[in-house]
């Protein structure tokens, strides 16, 4: 690990150490917040017990599945778009500006159309990462040096091979980043619905768990979501940055 | 020859070491001895890597030396001296101002009043011809233009020492060489003392009085070479007979030390 | 003109695909373009409508001053050596993509149920981009410039004031611009979760009373609030970006 590895380990734990002691102090009440190692030993008996296996599995699925549902659709539209310049030309400030409206507030509609089920929040989560998906693709069809297609001039390419031999490799670092985004907006989605209305997941056993003044498992669980999401965020953006500084010239 | 001339800037037995991470030391350049006499040009070349810059940093005041003393107009230098201008290397005008705001930066922040402010920035846009150019801003000039406007902005402080640091490497060699010509220009009709730091050593050789040759890390002085060129003098001294020699001793000295850089062959 | 063209086109296009969904889904799912209309125009005649907004508009205003002040703080602090910007910036990215409203509930435990809880949830959203983008802009100053500084002999004030905040200001701005949208974003989800008052409020109790019309009609006045907030940050943007 690098020296600024070190440094950012110890001033997390440095951190985490004094909250652990203005918990244990009575500086900040039980009431209001854990300590750091009763949520640990809180997270660990959920996970043991088991009695939100369920919520835990159903979170993970709808994650995955709106990830996967958003890289591909957001993949193949950033393909068809960058295609059809007058129609990108077009559609320029929605993309630009679509990550300004609070595109969650529409997750209502979904819980009225679909009711109050998986459907609901896998479609909000898709709305809401897709076009980190859409403008990752453009920009990475966009990079794509001229030089490398005149080579597949040369070489006498037809389109498909041109496509994946060429354009991929040379659009994967954006695309890879594209995913990486698209994967971070899924999670606060799914989490977020999951929060405001749902009968299922973590995000839902949070709110209950709120609601019910049962602040151990509580923050056990909104342990387990920001380990998991530092975790998988983390590991994403080191691919991430390992493609770039690979693939860029 | 000319007369002695009063000595304007010193540096004697000047060394800068720097700490690098991990406990070890860099000798950078030193020691190093240099008399700069008022009003002259003086340029510096040597291999890259040698302290060139770390020369004038010390100089201006910008780091100061590990070992050894500079002095400027008799007083030690402590901190950047007021009568001292700097055109670095890299761009260094502000993208967010024009031109002309540019120019008038250092006066301004300086308290000067307006309308002084104004007389002085007029006459240095015109003296660098970039009256056409007052309300441009620098990402719509070129290379050559913005360093320009560098200059001019060291010029309206009427500096008494002006220090360039490789100013015109950027740029292509037929717009050095015009650059090279109102570096003169500017030399001679403010009568400042000038020191330049150039790799070319063509440039070196035709626009200044004397060239100091810097040695491989830790750069010391091997050889300072008298052009004996007259004041009024430009570009086309490269005609000049004496022109070849002079390039010929200063790349017969810096050809062994660039040698050593490139851990290459006998010399 | 060729983009006003686009942008009408734009505009149409986006409403007749919500009339096609609208045919396919029905009624009780998706309000046509023309029922929203007629649902926010009668809101925006009751007061209750503007107390909500007001509200909300309260509690946003703070939460981005928040944001922008201490963003930018922190950014500043943090970008001025090397090493703590590069410390600090996985930190900062971890928190930026943890999905914050878990929480969400902390901060109703802290700060009780009141406004103080949305004004604290959304200035959480929006200084993360301030403080990350302020920082880069930091670290990322022209080395050059610095030396000119000290060249020119400015005071440390000079520096700050006339080199420093001039050279960081486009990207602070983009910052800023971020900033702006995750703060309302926030405040309207702490509002839709636990709040009696407030558009979040108007469109979760919609939702309730299985009034699409309603809820459609409050996200189409955010939107085009946001829109236009958004457009004109990025109008003030261009004219600093140089």
């Amino acid at each position: 690990m690098t020296r600024e590895g070190w440094i950012r380990l110890a001033v997390v734990a440095a951190l985490v150490a004094l909250l652990e002691a203005l918990c244990r102090g009575g500086v900040i009440p039980r009431t209001v917040l854990l300590a750091p190692s009763d949520m640990a030993v809180s997270l660990w008996q959920i996970l043991r017990e088991g009695q939100h296996n369920t919520d835990i599995v159903s979170t993970f699925r709808n994650v995955a599945l709106s990830s996967a549902l958003s890289v591909t659709l957001g993949f193949a539209l950033g393909v068809v778009i960058h295609a059809l310049p007058r129609l990108r030309a077009t559609i320029e400030p929605l993309l630009a500006s679509y990550y300004a409206v609070p595109t969650f507030m529409f997750y209502p509609v979904f819980i009225v159309v679909f009711g109050v089920n998986a459907a609901a929040i896998i479609a909000i989560a898709v709305l809401l990462s897709i076009v980190a998906m859409v403008t990752s693709t453009l920009t990475g069809l966009d990079r794509i040096p001229a030089v490398l297609r005149k080579t597949a001039r040369v070489y006498r390419m037809s389109f498909a091979k041109r496509a994946l031999l060429i354009d991929l490799p040379a659009a994967a670092p954006h695309l890879f980043t594209g995913a990486k985004l698209a994967f971070a907006y899924a999670f606060i989605g799914v989490i977020a619905s999951e929060f405001i209305l749902s009968g299922q997941g973590v995000g839902y056993a949070i709110a209950y768990a709120y609601n019910n003044f049962d602040n151990r498992t509580m923050y056990g669980l909104m342990l387990l979501v920001i380990l998991a999401a530092v975790t998988a965020n983390t590991a994403l953006d080191v691919i991430d940055r390992r493609l770039q500084t690979r693939l860029r010239r | 020859m000319r007369a002695p001339a009063e000595i304007h800037a010193r540096l004697t037995g000047v060394t800068r070491v720097y700490d690098l991470p991990g406990g070890a030391k860099l000798h950078a350049m030193g020691p190093l001895d240099l008399a700069l006499a008022r009003g002259e040009f003086f340029a510096v070349v040597g291999p890259s890597g040698c302290g060139k810059s770390t020369l004038l940093d010390v100089l201006a005041g910008l780091a100061p030396p590990s070992a050894g003393e500079a002095t400027f107009e008799g007083k030690p230098v402590d901190g950047v001296p007021d009568g001292i201008g700097v055109v670095f290397q890299e761009d260094a005008s502000f993208s967010w101002l024009n031109v002309r705001d540019n120019v008038a930066f250092g006066l301004r922040r300086a308290g000067t009043d307006a309308a002084e402010v104004t007389r002085r920035v007029d006459y240095a846009l015109g003296f660098m011809g970039l009256n056409d150019f007052a309300g441009a801003y620098p990402a719509q000039l070129s290379g050559g233009m913005r360093q320009r406007v560098c200059i001019a902005r060291t010029l309206v402080l009427q500096p008494r020492l002006i220090l360039l640091d490789e100013p015109f490497g950027a740029l292509d060699q037929q717009t050095r060489l015009l650059m090279g010509d109102e570096l003169l220009r500017l030399w001679r009709e403010t009568g400042a003392t000038v020191l330049l730091i150039t790799h070319a050593l063509d440039e070196a050789a035709m626009l200044s009085d004397r060239v100091g040759v810097m040695s491989a890390r830790p750069g010391v002085f091997i050889d300072v070479v008298e052009t004996g060129w007259p004041r009024q003098r430009d570009s086309r001294i490269v005609s000049d007979p004496r022109f070849g020699g002079i390039t010929a001793r200063l790349w017969d000295k810096l050809r062994v030390e660039s040698l050593k850089i490139m851990g290459g062959a006998k010399p | 003109m060729r983009r006003l063209g686009d942008f009408i086109l734009l505009v149409a296009g986006i409403v007749v695909a919500w009339q096609g969904l609208h045919w396919l889904a029905g009624d009780v799912a998706l309000t046509s373009p023309w029922r929203t209309l007629l649902r926010l125009g009668a809101l925006m005649q009751s007061e209750t409508f503007w107390g909500h907004v007001a509200e909300t508009g309260r509690a946003f205003a703070a939460a981005v001053a928040i944001s922008l002040a201490g963003g930018v703080g922190i950014g500043t602090l943090l970008g001025l050596s090397r090493t703590s910007a590069i410390v600090s910036e996985p930190v900062l990215l971890a928190l930026y993509s943890l999905p914050k409203v878990t929480l969400y509930p902390l901060v109703l435990l802290c700060f009780g149920l009141g406004i103080s809880a949305k004004i604290a949830f959304g200035a959480m959203h929006g200084l993360i981009p301030v403080a990350i983008f302020t920082m880069k802009a930091i670290l990322q100053i022209k080395p050059v410039y610095w030396r000119t500084a000290r060249a020119l002999r400015l005071t440390p004030r000079q520096v700050a004031l006339t080199v420093a905040l001039p050279a960081v200001l486009p990207e602070v701005l983009s910052g800023a611009r971020l900033g702006f949208s995750l703060s309302l974003l926030g405040v309207l989800i702490g509002e839709m979760f636990a709040s009696k008052r407030g558009l979040g409020f108007l469109i979760t109790n919609a939702m309730g009373l299985g009034d699409i019309a309603t809820i459609m009609a409050v996200a189409l006045f955010i939107s085009v609030f946001a829109i236009a907030a958004n457009a004109a940050l990025l109008a003030l943007e261009r004219t600093v970006h140089r």
